[in-house]
């Protein structure tokens, strides 16, 4: 079963797994997987490529429900509600739980729309000035508002990679979600967008729970103080960043992390 | 026939060529090697061959065009030829005649005088028939020669074949392009004329459409000419009833399948959708004839319009619009498919209902293909003939009422092209100027769609 570190201090979990597996059709891709998202730190998910980082993140705002196979067992809680109760309103819990995805895919609308995207669905801004103020605001936390001020009515997709994915940050900030899941969101960059996002990253942490998978043992090192090393579909262990890469517990995980495997 | 010999001798010289550039290419291979030779021996052979079949091709095709002309001035230049009429209907009939025994289409002659021409012009035909062949011969050999001896193992064959495939493909796309020119242009001359005899005024404004095949063929009476009505009809039924049928049901039906619908009944019903566009459309018209329009009289009746007649634009124009879900939908379909999936992910992970990712983000990015479906809709129903004129009837009505008969550009052309009068006469040529107005329209109208399409477009990627 899963490795927790015992020197964790106390944290507030602002989400919950418990017992939690997902399969795809027969197969089990996520199995009794158990842990909590702590709202002050970002968490990191590392390990080898399919072992259900991305299934896993993805039940976290039930984003497995676009996939007709998908079928999620056990308990996952948002501030001590079951997600996946029938009461539970999936479009008001993406809402809260936001998602930045590996590819960049802003919308083919205009940079102000694509920010004002969400506000405007789910009524966050009264009239043409605060939606206004929303945008600026979620670009200037994006760290975008400087390079995109000037021609916010250019279509988003007409941005380089990298600026893409921090208009994808942004729009999703723009919403004020309480948790922010992000599935490898530097792979399509280079190192210096991916220093951006990072920085980025770090500013936004404290005020949003933050997830994020990612296949760089020294972005996970960088920007994450907890991090959960999954293999095969199971969470093997689970502690502090720095702890996890000087002194793992399993054999499984460190030797993921000397890059013997993965 | 001596065209099809020629073009036999242009595929049998260019095999000969294939097979002789293709052992030449092979004698390269053996002696430097298969890693020094620049091409494939195929495309050493392909190029000798072309280099046969396309001169002697086109040799064949001029040589018809000039052969018979040949043959013409030598029997006019026999003694045979002094006993015709100097010039005239007489003298041509008789040079047919003869010229048809000679070259075996018929087998006697019916004008006496033409038989002393028979000896001349067969004479003249098999000579110039042996020119041809020996001339096709030459230009093929030297061709071919040529080359031939161009082949050396560094010879690039292979760029060169490439560049004739795609001469090839350019030619093709322009038979497309030339043709259609061809058609406007044909139709521009014929157009003209009827504007020489009514004034496009009269035949743009005027709101009674009602020519008269009785009438002189000279001095038309233009106020019979105006194609308002016709126009109108054709709008109303076809892009106005028909449209408020196709585009919601067919967008509706689009969405749902790409949406909603789980993968086994969209895998039944897309087919089937699509099996609607191949209906014969006078299998629609008898529907609309024998179903609708009845069904749709006897309603109006109930309800207490009296005036309702059995044929009505609303029965054609409601069975259009059936014909034409598929073209809408299908499109459709397909872009709002073509869409990449993070866009829709993207949409729902912002906590967007499916409707809303559907209106706000599916449609606009796929807007250009469903405008273009929605266009190819229009464009069949405008230029659909075979419903309206089973449901709708042929009587020229300008009104805005759907239960009143109308009739549209294409029924109209169609009636005027088979009605009695001549060819010469103004109401067949009407037929072309409708057309031509008609395409115009047509075009305008997918002018403005692609204009539209591109101011609105939300382009991904
Ligand atoms: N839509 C799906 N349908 C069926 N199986 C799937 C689907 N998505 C993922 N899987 C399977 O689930 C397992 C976990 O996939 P997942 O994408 O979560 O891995 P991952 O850890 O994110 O990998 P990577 O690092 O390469 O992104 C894999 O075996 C994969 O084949
Ligand atoms: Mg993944």
């Amino acid at each position: 079963m899963t490795v927790v570190h015992e020197n964790l201090e106390d944290t507030t979990a602002k989400m919950g797994a418990r017992n939690v597996s997902v399969y795809y059709g027969d197969k089990k891709a996520i199995d009794n997987v158990s842990i909590d998202i702590p709202t002050e730190y970002v968490t990191a998910f590392i390990g080898p490529s399919g072992c259900g980082k991305s299934t896993f993140l993805r039940s976290l705002n039930r984003m497995n429900d676009t996939i007709p196979s998908a079928r999620v067992e056990g308990e996952i809680t948002l501030d001590g509600d079951d997600i996946y109760t029938s009461g539970m309103d999936v479009v008001q819990l993406r809402a809260r739980v936001g998602m930045v995805f590996q590819k960049p895919n802003p919308f083919p609308k205009s940079i102000y729309d694509n920010i004002a995207y969400g506000p405007k669905i789910h009524g966050l801004a009264q009239g043409k000035t605060e939606l206004d103020e929303v945008v600026e605001n979620s670009l200037r936390r994006a760290g975008l508002w400087e390079e995109v001020k000037d021609r916010l009515e250019d279509s988003g997709t007409a941005l380089s990679g990298g600026q893409q994915q921090r208009l994808c940050i942004a729009r999703a900030i723009a919403v004020d979600p309480e948790v922010i899941l992000m599935d490898e969101p530097c792979s399509a960059l280079d190192p210096i967008a991916t220093a951006k996002i990072e920085e980025l990253i770090d500013d936004l942490n404290g005020s949003y729970a933050i997830v994020i998978v990612t296949h760089s043992m020294q972005q996970a090192a960088r920007v994450s103080q907890r991090t959960a090393f999954f293999h095969l579909g199971k969470m093997v262990e689970y502690g502090r960043t720095s702890d996890i890469f000087t002194t793992p517990l399993e054999q499984r995980t460190q030797d993921y992390i000397t890059g013997r495997y993965g | 026939m001596s065209t099809a010999t020629l073009f036999l001798l242009a595929l049998g010289l260019g095999l000969a060529g294939w097979i002789a550039g293709r052992s030449r290419a092979w004698a390269f291979r053996k002696s430097v090697g298969p890693r020094q030779l620049a091409a494939l021996p195929t495309y050493h052979a392909w190029y000798v061959a072309l280099w046969i079949v396309v001169p002697v091709s086109l040799f064949a095709v001029l040589w018809s065009i000039i052969s018979p002309s040949l043959v013409l001035q030598s029997v006019l230049s026999t003694s045979a030829a002094a006993d015709l009429p100097a010039f005239g209907f007489q003298r041509d009939n008789l040079l047919r005649e003869a010229q048809a025994v000679a070259s075996g289409a018929s087998s006697g002659v019916f004008n006496d005088a033409a038989r002393p021409l028979i000896e001349p012009f067969r004479a003249a035909i098999s000579y110039y028939n042996i020119v041809g062949v020996v001339a096709a011969l030459i230009i093929g050999f030297v061709a071919g020669a040529y080359a031939f001896l161009r082949l050396r193992p560094d010879f690039t064959a292979r760029t060169r074949v490439e560049k004739a495939v795609m001469a090839a493909l350019l030619i093709a796309s322009l038979v497309a392009i030339l043709t259609t020119l061809g058609i406007v242009v044909s139709l521009v001359f014929e157009t003209y004329r009827f504007f020489e005899m009514v004034s496009p005024l009269d035949f743009l404004f005027g709101t009674m459409w009602n020519p008269d095949p009785m009438s002189s063929a000279s001095d038309p009476d233009a106020t019979r000419y105006g194609a308002i009505p016709l126009f109108w009809g054709t709008i109303f039924i076809g892009a106005i009833i028909a449209m408020i049928v196709a585009i919601p049901l067919g967008l509706m039906g689009a969405i749902y399948l790409t949406q909603y619908a789980n993968p086994k009944l969209r895998s039944w019903v897309k087919p089937a959708l699509e099996i609607l566009a191949g209906v014969p459309t006078v299998v629609y018209g008898y529907f609309a004839a024998l179903t609708i329009a009845p069904m749709i009289r006897d309603v109006a009746h109930a309800i207490g319009i009296t005036s309702a007649s059995s044929e009505s634009a609303l029965a054609a124009g409601l069975v259009m619009g059936v014909m034409i879900i598929p073209f809408v939908s299908s499109m459709a379909d397909d872009s709002i498919t073509a869409v990449p999936s993070a866009m829709r992910d993207g949409s729902l992970a912002m906590g967007a209902t499916r409707s809303e990712t559907i209106k706000r983000v599916l449609i606009p990015a796929a807007l250009p293909g469903i405008v273009a479906g929605i266009m190819l809709a229009i464009s069949r129903a405008i230029g659909e003939t075979m419903i309206v004129v089973m449901a709708a009837s042929t009587a020229a009505n300008l009104s805005a009422n759907p239960l009143d008969s109308m009739t549209t550009v294409t029924v109209q052309i169609v009636a005027m092209l088979t009605g009695e009068a001549s060819t010469e006469h103004h109401t067949t040529l009407s037929a072309f100027a409708l057309g031509f107005v008609l395409f115009l329209v047509t075009l305008a109208l997918n002018f403005v769609a692609l204009r539209v399409v591109r101011r609105f477009r939300e382009a991904y990627e």
